[in-house]
């Protein structure tokens, strides 16, 4: 009897042990993952959905937020600065709060007291693209001084040193951080080129019929402008027209800035319409969103805890160093998210 | 009794005023500005306002008639992407241009019937109508804000198109405003849109067909609208509907209210629309010669138009019919 007892004693023992050894060899990462993360809503408030980069960046968060058990939602404010406001507003008094915000806000001041609210309901706040007065919980984005300093470095060279070196801008506007540090970054440029100049600055207010119109005039008041400046690829295809229309096409460097969407950006080099782009790598820039979505949401921290600055890599693309894989195809990004 | 330069000054309405700002503009910014006064700069400014101009044609047919178009720049954008789209989707182009033309009729005619028959005001109808076109053709049928127009493809090569190197939208915006000239002054049709905006109740009572011919103002301004659209993307070799946002709308009603088409109907013409587009085609330029920045451009051209307004109420005190059925 004692020998039974011992004997399923021992068992029992060993039968334990052996559930306990594939427990212990057990990765706490998984559970505490999921834990974290499944269930969690993003949201996503860009200026508008309609346009490359806010497609980009839906695609890639929608995909990799519904892989953790996420929720990803986005709103659409067609470019309308009240709508943004608005959808944020009801995002923070909502029944579901979101427990990520990601802003791209449309000048430096409109959001920001709009974001505190939302950081003290709780909610994590992810500035990203335009700068803001706002310490968010992260600011993923362009270095836009940087931008600026790239695109003065490329129409420098895209002149040459034989050149009239007169430089033309077409900013975007005067309220939005893009477009401020863009200039204060291609002005760094320049004060460190002296016989560079630049000739003329209107603005496009980003759209493409104006800098069409402002870039015309600019070509025949200063006729031997070597190189312009368009603050975006969404209004540069005016200053483009404005080049074509005045025959000036191997004269006039176009330098201009985007999301890298190939219709928008690598096929517009690949024709000569632009001399060069900046461009964001847009892929890297959802991933670092993606990244630090799912540290927050881990950390435990409150929101506002810390402010770091999540730089995108930058690079000046010119016809010379165009690869196949220089730019994205927006359909095939949305494609990912199709079954 | 001499009341010669009273009398002078009571001759100077909206449009001879604005006629003046012009004209005094003009002359300044000849002889101070190095190369404004050039025949490529001069050519730029015409060009600059043409598309504006020819929206502010359709814009003032429907006016004069006691109306306003609000949907007229979603129609302009939204036709014009939806038919790139439609290209871009390898639709041969007759299909795609046929569809395209059905929809801008569909949504003249239903701005039209709703304002003629449903009796709603004007200003609520084309508001909802331009939204709902925006958001609909956005939502449904392209794919994203900016939409290229197809390599080769004739609306691009029309951009290209110069005669004597005047770009061929300022023969169009001259074309359209000979015709709505002529349609406007000498024909039945056309002088009836006046009566009808001056006292629709009468010019019904002696037979005029006006609900029928205010479908017909819409129908024109949608169409107008959309050859507006081809020019736009016929010159940026694509469209970008986001202008739906812009002030654009404004600066239609701002080139027809500026030259003197009274809000009220029954006022104004074609030349009304030519004084207002010069004017701010002028300005515009001179402007950006000068360089100054857009947020001192709109406040310097709101100055001179509120001006103009003011001496406009100065000189030509409002009328008791005015004061009565009020403005829009």
């Amino acid at each position: 009897m004692k020998m039974i007892r011992t004997f399923l004693t021992a068992a029992a023992m060993t039968a334990a042990t052996l559930a306990a050894v594939p427990a212990a060899a057990q990765d706490p990462g998984p559970m505490t993952y999921s834990e974290a993360l499944s269930g969690k809503r993003v949201l996503l408030v860009p200026m508008a959905m309609g346009f490359d980069l806010a497609q980009g960046w839906a695609a890639i968060l929608e995909h990799e937020v519904s892989a953790f058990g996420g929720i990803f939602e986005t709103r659409d404010p067609n470019w309308s600065v009240e709508a943004g406001a608005q959808a944020i507003t009801e995002a923070i008094s909502s029944e579901q709060k979101p427990d990520v915000l990601i802003v791209m806000s449309p000048d430096m001041n409109s959001y920001s007291k709009l974001m505190k609210r939302a950081q003290k309901a709780g909610i994590y706040v992810l500035l990203i693209d335009n700068p803001a007065n706002f310490k968010p919980d992260a600011y993923i984005g362009s270095d836009w001084t940087q931008l600026g300093r790239l695109e003065a470095e490329a129409a420098i060279k895209g002149c040459g040193e034989d050149s009239s070196k007169q430089i033309g801008l077409v900013q975007g506007d005067q309220v939005n951080a893009t477009s401020l540090f863009q200039y204060a970054g291609i002005m760094d440029v320049m004060a460190k080129n002296p016989g560079f100049e630049i000739v003329a600055k209107p603005d496009s207010n980003w759209d493409a019929t104006t800098s069409r119109n402002v870039t015309t005039t600019m070509l025949q008041q200063h006729p031997d402008i070597c190189a312009i400046i368009d603050f975006w690829d969404g209004d540069a295809t005016g200053a483009a027209a404005a080049i074509r229309d005045a025959g000036m096409q191997d004269q006039v460097f176009l330098v201009t800035t985007g999301g890298g969407e190939k219709a928008a950006d690598c096929d517009m080099i690949e024709n000569g319409t632009y001399g060069a782009v900046v461009m964001t790598e847009l892929a890297q820039e959802s991933y670092n969103m993606v990244t630090i979505i799912k540290y927050l949401l881990q950390s435990g921290q409150e929101p506002g805890t810390s402010s770091p600055y999540i730089y995108t890599l930058l690079k000046a693309t010119t016809k010379a160093d165009l690869k196949p894989d220089s730019c994205w195809d927006l359909k095939a990004l949305q494609a990912m998210n199709a079954d | 009794m001499d009341i010669g330069p009273l009398s002078n000054l009571k001759n100077l309405n909206q449009e001879r005023i604005v006629l003046i700002v012009a004209v005094l503009i003009f002359v300044t910014a000849s002889v101070a500005l190095p190369g404004f006064l050039s025949a490529p700069n001069l050519i730029a400014i015409v060009r600059s306002i043409s598309v504006l101009g020819i929206l502010a044609l359709g814009m003032s047919v429907v006016i004069i008639g006691r109306g306003i178009d609000l949907s007229m720049v979603a129609i302009m954008a939204m036709s014009v992407a939806w038919y790139l789209q439609l290209l871009g989707n390898g639709v041969p182009d007759h299909t795609a241009l046929l569809l395209v033309l059905a929809g801008v009729l569909a949504i003249g005619l239903l701005n039209g019937f709703l304002v003629a028959y449903a009796d709603v005001p004007a200003i609520f109808v084309t508001l909802a109508s331009g939204s709902f076109v925006f958001g609909y053709v956005r939502s449904q049928l392209i794919s994203s804000d900016a939409v290229p127009v197809p390599e080769g493809h004739w609306v691009a090569l029309l951009g290209g198109l110069r005669f004597a190197s005047i770009p061929v939208e300022v023969y169009l915006f001259a074309l359209l405003s000979g015709a709505m000239f002529l349609f406007l002054r000498y024909t039945k049709w056309g002088r009836y849109v006046y009566y009808a905006g001056d006292n629709p109740i009468a010019a019904r009572n002696i037979g005029i067909p006006v609900r029928p011919m205010l479908v017909l103002r819409y129908v024109l301004a949608a169409l107008i609208s959309f050859v507006a659209g081809l020019l736009t993307a016929a010159s940026l070799h694509s469209i970008n509907t986001r202008v739906v946002n812009s002030n654009l709308l404004y600066d239609i009603v701002l080139v027809a209210v500026i030259g003197g088409i009274g809000l009220s109907g029954g006022k104004g013409g074609v030349r009304n629309v030519l004084v207002g587009a010069a004017l701010i085609g002028i300005m515009l330029n001179a402007m950006t010669i000068i360089d100054i920045p857009l947020l001192y451009q709109n406040l310097i051209k709101s100055t001179i138009l509120l001006f103009a307004i003011i001496v406009d109420g100065v000189l030509n005190p409002r009328d008791e019919q005015t004061a009565q059925q009020g403005d829009i």
